[in-house]
């Protein structure tokens, strides 16, 4: 008879196909959104390549720390978020089950942003494509008014797409557009993750690769575009005092923790389905430093383009002037050109100075068009969509470019789904005998019903309360408690011994400071001046408003008192079941106390699962 | 007899001149942009194009009026500068010294706006009639909007796929289910299992029943424990 080898213990746990499919999941997990839109325009605002340095800081100290901590307590305890935190605690059961809310939350919301990304996706097929020209009013006199006083780009992302009402409390009505298109992507989220980790770890190999080509393609192109290198000297010449104001340290620790998707649950799950003897502190750093890169990577094409839509802009508007001028002093065309456009106007000026003044040309700046900095949905559908009408061949771009936001969101809801799925496997009110199709689908199906209201005209409003308060403020407490927990219940010998035992050697010097000083005094700070700035001024949303007198400026109006008493549910209820289940541990606890003959629950260890 | 002549002509020159000035009454400002529009293929703007100008004018209100009274020489053009801009009038051969109303002029040309802008290869942006405005064309909508073809393709890709792997989980679940209630049939029926080493059948083999080869247990000892 051979020996046989080893074989670790079935217990009926699903795994990954290959370790390049865990990684490559966690990668596009931690890989969004936020990547493409946020991260370029937080190192536009504060100063280009000197927001690196507060950066990779917090990644050092903050980020990679954070990740190494959950991909290894999901890999030991090989359990979602939920069972993975009672086991280590049951006071600490209040930290799975916030991370599980948060996860809820946010697969409301953030498949609603992918709905418009769809809509945007399948208008991308028309010629010419719909967002560059202003459809025409009533009596065929002139061009819509409201998309005349604003843009042809404004016009499609308010009015045809979101058709947003002037009010958060207007809520208008279902938009069947929308409801179709999130219909179709909750339907394509069910369809990746029909059957857990099986079915999105075929899809991932899709979704998180596809949208390096396309970057890659965007930055060929983008380096080419005239005006690209502009933007590009804009984006990365350091400025090294802005790194005075702490705004920009905050700013930074808060990108990376919300950039690696930490305290979400969705990463404890996917690495609770690798084989225990994984090498889990390697997947950290490759994962954290792959985000990283992907970030400085994206920003790339997305300041060429940038450079190119401003350095277009700046030559629209000198050609405008240049017009009025040779129209009004009948000069010959092409007398004046841009190079001399100046010395132009200042000889003109001199000879002809009412006429000029009469004019009133447009102050025609390079630098102010760079400066219109814009981060989230309207930087990826009016600015960008803008860009790619002047590129040629705009179409392909069009569908490139969606196809890719696309892939980068549909990767993330994979996180947030498993977030949300794993535990609810392993909670017993779910019977073993509901094949796991039916409860992916029921899952679906709910979250879809209730997204519905961000369909409503003022949906985005709500996409944007939730945003703000249901996943930033939530997400650093219950990071902050799973350092701590760990750290101080669990005990970092122990949690040591436990990664030695998985990757095969002690988790040096740097780990251990870090989990044990660095990271939680980091995570408080950052807590702390993240709810300064929040209460210091009264929360006010920008309001589309086409009857506003300063339209197509958008209306500062304020929260009402009920949305307002909305968001501070939405960031306080995952936090409060920390305490809730700890109490109700602890009062369970002491009714037992008084029955002397309950024998102590067996201390858990990582080994006691395979030997 | 020739000063007479002279004294006709210098009378109507300077008519002419009354009549087609910039701002005057019923004259309209014409401007060009060839190179904007043509680019290396512009033509220059010289008395030849200006000919045509005036046949083109004239041809409108011909057209227009359906009175076949109208000449070339009845348009005047003015201030002709090197933008290339003008002013023009059309004068009314049979009341002298006058010129047609400005309302007909408009009416006229807004009706042959498209052969004017074809004949000097340019359109309404870059032939520019500053007092005469066009009118816009209604935008181009296809039966079915693109957008909703496409989302149908996309839908029933999705459909298609979940419908496929639900149906394939449900014959997995089911294989799987008949495979254990064959196994549940055979092991009561006693019957051998599928486990076989070099031939024989482990169940076969009683174990416990057999003979420990004295050799091998021997030498036992012999081997490093790992």
């Amino acid at each position: 008879l051979s020996v046989l080898p080893e074989t670790p213990k079935e217990d009926g746990r699903p795994k990954w196909d290959n370790k390049f499919q865990y990684i490559l999941s966690c990668i596009g997990f931690a890989v969004g959104l936020g990547n493409v839109w946020r991260f370029p325009y937080l190192c536009q605002i504060h100063g280009g390549g000197a927001f690196l340095i507060p950066y990779f800081i917090a990644l050092l100290f903050e980020g990679i720390p954070l990740l190494h901590l959950e991909l290894a307590l999901g890999q030991c305890l090989r359990k979602g978020s939920i069972g993975a935190w009672n086991t280590i605690s049951p006071y600490l059961g209040g930290v799975g089950v916030g991370s599980w809310m948060v996860s809820v939350l946010v697969s409301l919301y953030y498949n609603t942003v992918l709905a418009w990304v769809m809509w945007y996706f399948i208008n991308s097929f028309q010629e010419p494509l719909p967002w560059s020209v202003c459809p025409l009013n009533e009596n065929r006199t002139g061009l819509n008014e409201e998309c005349y006083k604003s843009t042809a780009v404004n016009y499609f992302w308010y009015r045809k797409t979101l058709n947003i009402t002037a009010d958060v409390t207007e809520s208008g009505t279902l938009q069947w557009w929308l409801v179709l298109c999130l219909a179709t992507c909750w339907a394509i989220v069910y369809l990746c993750t029909i059957r857990g980790i099986e079915t999105t770890g075929k899809a991932i190999y899709v979704t998180a690769l596809f949208p390096y080509l396309v970057l890659t393609i965007f930055l060929i192109h983008g380096l080419s575009l005239p005006g690209a290198t502009d933007g590009l000297a804009y984006l990365f010449t350091p400025n090294m005092n802005t790194l005075k104001n702490p705004r920009v340290w905050l700013d930074a620790a808060t990108q990376i923790f919300f950039s690696l998707s930490l305290a979400f649950g969705g990463l404890i799950a996917f690495s609770s389905y690798n084989p225990p003897k994984n090498d889990c502190e390697k997947d950290a750093v490759t994962v954290a430093i792959v985000n990283s890169m992907t970030s400085l990577y994206a920003s790339i094409p997305v300041f060429s383009v940038l450079g190119f839509k401003a350095t277009t802009g700046y030559w629209d508007c000198l050609d405008r002037n240049i017009i009025s001028i040779i129209n009004e002093f009948d000069l010959a065309e092409e007398s004046i050109m841009r190079q001399n456009y100046t010395a132009w106007v200042s000889f003109l000026n001199s000879s002809y100075p009412e006429k000029i003044a009469g004019l009133k040309l447009k102050s025609c700046d390079l630098q102010e068009f760079l400066d219109q900095g814009v981060s989230g949905t309207g930087l990826a559908f009016i600015i960008f969509t803008q860009a790619i009408i002047l590129m040629p061949g705009s179409q392909a771009w069009a569908i490139l470019f969606f196809i890719m936001l696309f892939s980068l969101g549909l990767s993330s809801m994979f996180g947030n789904i498993e977030g949300v799925f794993t535990p609810l496997l392993e909670l017993r009110i779910v019977s073993k005998s509901i094949p796991k199709e039916l409860l992916s689908g029921i899952i679906c199906l709910i979250c879809f019903l209730i997204a519905l209201c961000f369909t409503l005209g003022s949906g985005s409003y709500w996409i944007d309360i939730f945003d703000s308060y249901a996943s930033s403020l939530p997400l650093l407490v219950i990071a902050f408690f799973e350092v701590i927990g760990v750290a101080y219940v669990y005990k970092i010998k122990r949690f040591s011994k436990d990664v030695k035992w998985m990757t095969g050697r002690k988790p040096n010097l740097y780990w251990q400071i870090s989990w044990r000083f660095i990271s939680p005094l980091l995570l408080l700070i950052v807590f702390v001046a993240f709810v300064t700035l929040q209460i210091q001024k009264p929360p006010s949303y920008a309001a589309w408003n086409p009857k506003y007198e300063g339209f197509p400026t958008k209306e500062e109006k304020v929260y009402p008192p009920w949305v307002l008493a909305i968001c501070v549910l939405l960031a306080v209820l995952p936090c409060v079941f920390v305490p809730l289940v700890a109490l109700f541990h602890l009062i369970k606890r002491t009714r037992r106390g008084k029955d002397p003959s309950f024998a102590q629950p067996e201390v858990f260890s990582c080994q006691g699962t395979s030997s | 007899m020739l000063r007479v002549l002279l004294l006709t002509l210098s009378v109507v020159a300077i008519a002419h001149a009354e009549l087609c000035k910039p701002d005057a009454q019923n004259a309209f400002k014409v401007r060009l942009s060839i190179k904007t529009a043509l680019g290396d293929n512009a033509y220059a703007w010289d008395a030849n194009e200006e000919y045509l100008f005036k046949a083109m004018v004239a041809f409108a209100m011909r057209r227009y009026s359906s009175k076949n009274t109208t000449q070339i020489s009845n348009v005047l053009l003015c201030n002709v500068t090197d933008r290339v801009s003008f002013w023009f009038v059309v004068t009314d051969s049979s009341k002298n010294v006058t010129t047609v109303p400005g309302s007909e002029v408009e009416a006229a040309i807004r009706m042959n706006r498209n052969r004017i802008n074809s004949a000097f290869l340019l359109s309404d942006k870059t032939l520019q009639f500053l007092k005469i405005t066009s009118t816009l064309s209604p935008p181009v909508e296809p039966s079915t909007p693109v957008w909703l073809i496409v989302f149908g393709v996309v839908l029933c890709l999705t459909v298609a796929g979940i419908v496929f792997l639900v149906v394939t989980g449900i014959q997995q679940r089911k294989k799987k289910n008949k495979e254990s209630t064959e196994r549940e049939n055979l092991e009561e029926k006693g019957e051998v299992t599928v486990t076989v080493e070099n031939g024989i059948p482990c169940e076969t083999l009683d174990l416990k029943a057999g003979h420990i080869n004295g050799v091998f247990a021997a030498d036992d000892e012999r081997f490093t424990s790992l």
